[in-house]
């Protein structure tokens, strides 16, 4: 019944509908109550992406994951003396992204119920935000999936800029400057390739043979862009500051499923689109990837900023992802897919942890804190939770996702999963470190004898973070059952290419 | 030449008739009426009906096929067509914005909307030349109309320094253009841009070629692409700002559409020899209008310096020497124009207590003091520099598009990175407006410039569903060109 639905479509633009409305209202409202006008803004913004996140959920019900191919397709001309159209669909690859997307969006708004600065402009920017990131993972268009890619840059910018922390404005700024640099690299190589193809849809575009020393070419502008998106290094270094300053939700959207947006493109782009050049490059990401798992986490060690320890952190599991993605075995993909999914809510959660500290005392310096515990024991269990998700320990989803990456990864060659399996050390030093000089000790500060434990809203966000990271830990079914049918016709695909090029 | 001949030559010019009359008649109401603010009032308001008139002739008259007239000097073909309807349409918008503020600088004399008029005269002329003395009449006609304008404020020292500064340097170029069509007549042994055509593809010697190197340039003034850009932020900066929103839109337009049918059409067997130079011109605009703009305190200079980029990715598209790339830049030409008119309504829209302001400083603050015209001038910025989602986007799309098509892949990266750079001085005004503290408000603008100030920006975004529209009308017109 769904499928005659428009489903994605509302998907994406209902949140965009909810932004309009609360800017509408805004209009209607000048000169009357402010903090009315804010309940609603609040209210509408919670509503509307509780209601795409029980959309999503249905999506995923009605999904067909024994195909391989785009479902709930929907295409409408658009510019039709271009041949653009408006195409939208999913598959296996980016089915779970919509929904990961979605299940976010009301917990980055729950997260920041508090919030006195701007509340209408905020709420508007999420929205937005929301219609741009779920319309990046159903966009079946090159045009369509450019516009959505590179708009998200502008909610995200504001978010950072307007809500940040002391140095926002260069924080929001690199952020920006650094990623429009790569994605317009992308851009001359997408029009490159619709001159090629004489199509944007995607759907023809993956079954379109692009010449051998062309792939090069256009693999290197893809990756121009997709690795800032992701970030891998050394073209990281925007994101600790971004993360740094961001607030909470923002930090929590940017890691949980911005960063996203490198590894789907690589997924979507890079790897079924130029096969040859994929290969040719891959020992290239490897070495990049183990650099920034191993590199990377021993940054975080030295941090003093828990955000930038995280943020750090994240670069090194990004790390993991391309690491998986370019072994371009079954496990190593799927594991890179899944840890995607597990970082989005891991990272997610672990933003929030610092959210919630931050909220109380303001800063984010590891020094002001310690023995946390003896105010606070449920926040000390959440934070202990995620902390172990994040090293990867054995019955949370982080270990799902770094072990099969690193089996893929030892596929294809043993010695870049033994320099993984460094960085899954390290990770643990940093992680324990962190959690033993926040949580642990004795309470020292006396501005911490104050601390109050989680009040409602935190419980919601965490437990149902926390229970994810667990469920998916012991069950990964859910997951690699739903990108198991994609995974294999990418993998399939490839393998043809390759066999099929004249080495 | 027989009187039903002459008649429908006379049909082709419907819309330049109108605005020549009424220019006429509007000049004489202004004259014999008592109250000159009154007057000033009235024929500003005629002068809009004026162009809502000639627009709509120029839309009924439109010929199927391209039709000349005046033993070949004037032509009237979809291209044409195009620009006038935009050209006139923005000289509404235009007028929209100045009326209250030339009251309020005490400049409301009825001279202004009939020197308006006059100039898009000459403009509506210039994109119907078929000839290089219509082009050069037209032209004439648009620029000392200009000029005038750019120090009608002449009790203002710096207003005068611009309009003088803008009648030297375009003097010049005029002299440069003049010359170039000498030389083009010379060798070419016509004036008629059809026999400069087969002239020019039967033999393209050296002196064409100087010729044409001449005619660029001339148009390269107008257009301000640099190298010849000098004048454009000194008169950005300097003339009266509802005068510096007509010069950044309607004039440029005409001037690119009259540069695209020179080289498409006389010199379109010499693509080879001119693509360099555009390409030269291209390359220099992008690099001076993206580093120019960075350090820019004034928002009316770095407008002047973002129109000179902007010149830069248009003549991206142009180099392409085919039609994509002509109505790749008819396209982008739109959607800049319409963009440039709202963003000086909301610089028209700075005014506190003590007067006009124009620092970018000023607008501190404003998304949280002025939502709407915080909000409308973000999405106009970013529709200028070319982000995405806003409109503005699909211009560079098709001027790049146009350019790798015809195999210029280099250019369209620099093209792309150079607007990476621009794109940092667009988001220094976003950030001014959201991230900063506001510094006082703004008194309530005028509701001419309140509505040409929320049209624009909600064109912006509410323009993506329906943009096939305006592809539709410009691969038509672009289809004139080049054929």
């Amino acid at each position: 019944m769904l499928g005659q639905l428009p489903i994605l479509s509302a998907l994406v633009w209902l949140p965009a509908l909810g932004a309009v409305a609360i800017l509408v209202l805004r209009a209607l409202m000048r000169g009357e109550d402010q903090a009315a006008l804010e309940r609603n803004a609040r209210g509408v913004a919670l509503f509307v992406t509780l209601f795409v996140f029980a959309l999503s959920i249905l999506l995923v019900i009605e999904f067909d994951a024994s195909q391989a191919g785009f479902q709930f397709v929907e295409t409408i001309p658009w510019l039709a003396e271009l041949g653009i159209g408006y195409r939208m669909g999913v598959d296996g690859l980016s089915v779970l992204f919509v929904l990961l997307t979605a299940f976010l969006m009301p917990i980055c708004i729950l997260a920041s119920w508090k919030l006195e600065k701007r509340v209408v402009d905020y709420m508007a920017a999420f929205l937005i935000l929301e219609t741009l990131v779920i319309g990046i993972f159903c966009a079946l268009d090159l045009v369509l999936f450019y516009i959505f890619f590179e708009g998200s840059l502008i909610p995200m910018f504001l978010i950072i800029g307007v809500w940040g922390g002391a140095n926002r404005i260069y924080a929001a700024f690199k952020f920006f400057l650094y990623t429009f640099v790569g994605s317009v690299l992308m851009l001359v190589a997408m029009i490159w390739m619709y001159l090629d193809a004489g199509t944007t849809d995607i759907s023809v575009l993956l079954t379109h043979e692009f010449a051998r020393d062309a792939q090069t070419w256009l693999w290197l502008a893809f990756f121009a862009s997709f690795a800032v998106k992701m970030p891998m290094w050394p073209v990281h270094t925007w994101l600790p500051d971004a993360h740094v300053e961001a607030p909470t939700a923002g930090s929590v959207i940017l890691a949980g499923i911005l960063l996203k947006l490198g590894g789907y493109g690589f997924l979507r782009f890079s790897l079924p689109m130029f096969p040859d050049a994929s290969a040719f490059f891959a020992p290239m990401v490897m070495v990049l990837s183990v650099i920034a798992i191993v590199y990377t986490s021993l940054v975080a060690f030295r941090q003093t900023d828990i955000k930038k320890l995280i943020a750090y952190s994240s670069v090194a599991h990004m790390g993991f992802v391309t690491m998986g993605l370019f072994t371009m075995n079954e496990v190593g993909v799927q594991g890179a897919i899944f840890q995607m999914l597990s970082h989005g809510v891991i990272s997610g959660a672990l933003f929030l942890c610092v959210g919630v500290i931050y909220d109380r005392f303001h800063t984010r310096e590891i020094g002001f804190y310690g023995g946390l515990v003896h105010r606070m024991p449920v926040y000390a269990a959440f934070f202990a939770l995620f902390a172990m998700a994040n090293v990867g320990l054995p019955g949370t989803s982080g270990f799902v996702g770094e072990i099969m990456t690193m089996v893929g990864a030892f596929e294809y060659d043993p010695r870049v999963a033994a320099g993984a399996a460094l960085g899954v050390i390290f990770s643990a030093v940093y992680m324990l470190t962190l959690y033993k000089k926040v949580v642990f000790g004795e309470l020292t500060n006396p501005r911490l004898e104050t601390a109050t434990d989680l009040n409602v809203r935190e419980w919601i966000n965490l437990g149902v973070l926390g229970f994810i990271a667990i469920y998916l830990g012991f069950f990964t079914t859910p997951i690699t059952a739903t990108t198991a049918a994609s995974v294999e016709a990418l993998i399939t695909q490839y393998q043809a290419a390759l066999a099929a090029a004249p080495n | 030449m027989t009187a039903s001949m002459l008649l429908n030559d006379l049909g082709l010019i419907a819309p330049e008739l109108i605005l020549a009359g009424g220019a006429m008649a509007l000049l004489m109401v202004g004259v014999f009426s008592k109250v000159d603010l009154q007057a000033a009032r009235l024929v500003n308001t005629a002068t809009m009906a004026l162009f809502a008139l000639a627009a709509a002739a120029a839309i009924w008259i439109a010929p199927d096929a391209p039709q000349t007239g005046f033993g070949g000097a004037f032509v009237l073909d979809a291209l044409a067509v195009y620009a006038k309807a935009v050209i006139y349409v923005v000289g509404i918008a235009v007028l929209m914005l100045a009326s209250k503020f030339l009251e309020r600088e005490r400049l409301a004399k009825f001279e202004y909307p009939v020197l308006v008029t006059l100039a898009v005269l000459g403009l509506s002329v210039m994109v119907s030349a078929n000839d290089l003395i219509g082009l050069y009449l037209g032209l004439e006609l648009s620029s000392l109309s200009l000029y005038i304008l750019a120090a009608f404020n002449r009790d203002s020292l710096r207003a005068s320094e611009a309009g003088l500064k803008y009648f030297v340097l375009g003097a010049l170029s005029s002299g440069l253009l003049l010359y170039g069509s000498s030389l083009v007549y010379g060798f070419a042994g016509s004036t008629n841009f059809d026999a400069i055509a087969t002239a020019a593809a039967a033999d393209a010697n050296v002196g064409l070629i100087f010729g044409l190197v001449f005619v660029i340039s001339g148009l390269a003034f107008k257009i301000s692409a640099a190298p010849f850009h000098m004048w454009t932020p000194d008169v950005y900066e300097g003339a009266p700002t509802p005068v510096v929103a007509f010069f950044a839109t309607a004039p440029k337009l005409a001037a690119m559409a009259l540069l695209a049918r020179v080289l498409m059409e006389p010199f379109g067997p010499m693509v080879d020899e001119w693509r360099q130079v555009v390409m030269v011109l291209a390359v220099l605009s992008m690099g001076i209008g993206a580093f120019g703009a960075l350090m820019q305190t004034n928002i009316k200079r770095l407008m002047g310096y973002s129109s000179i980029g902007n010149i830069g990715y248009m003549l991206v598209g142009l180099a392409a020497g085919t039609q994509a790339g002509v109505w790749a830049v008819l396209l982008y030409m739109t959607l800049y124009v319409f963009a440039v008119v709202g963003a000086f309504g909301v610089i028209l829209s700075m005014r506190r207590s003590e007067g006009m302001v124009e620092r970018i400083e000023d607008l501190s603050g404003l998304a949280k003091t002025r939502p709407g015209l915080g909000y409308a001038m973000t999405g106009l910025l970013f529709s200028i520099g070319g982000m995405p989602p806003l409109v503005g986007f699909f211009g560079k799309l098709a001027v790049f598009v146009a350019a790798v098509q015809a195999g210029l892949v280099p250019l369209v990266i620099i093209a792309a990175l150079f607007s990476a750079v621009s794109m940092a001085y667009y988001i220094k005004i976003v950030r001014v407006m959201w991230f900063d503290e506001p510094k006082g408000e703004f008194l309530p603008a005028p509701a001419g410039v309140m509505a040409v100030t929320r049209i624009a920006g909600i064109a912006t975004l509410a323009l993506l569903p329906v943009v096939g529209f305006l592809f539709a009308r410009v691969i038509q017109a672009g289809g004139a060109l080049g054929g």
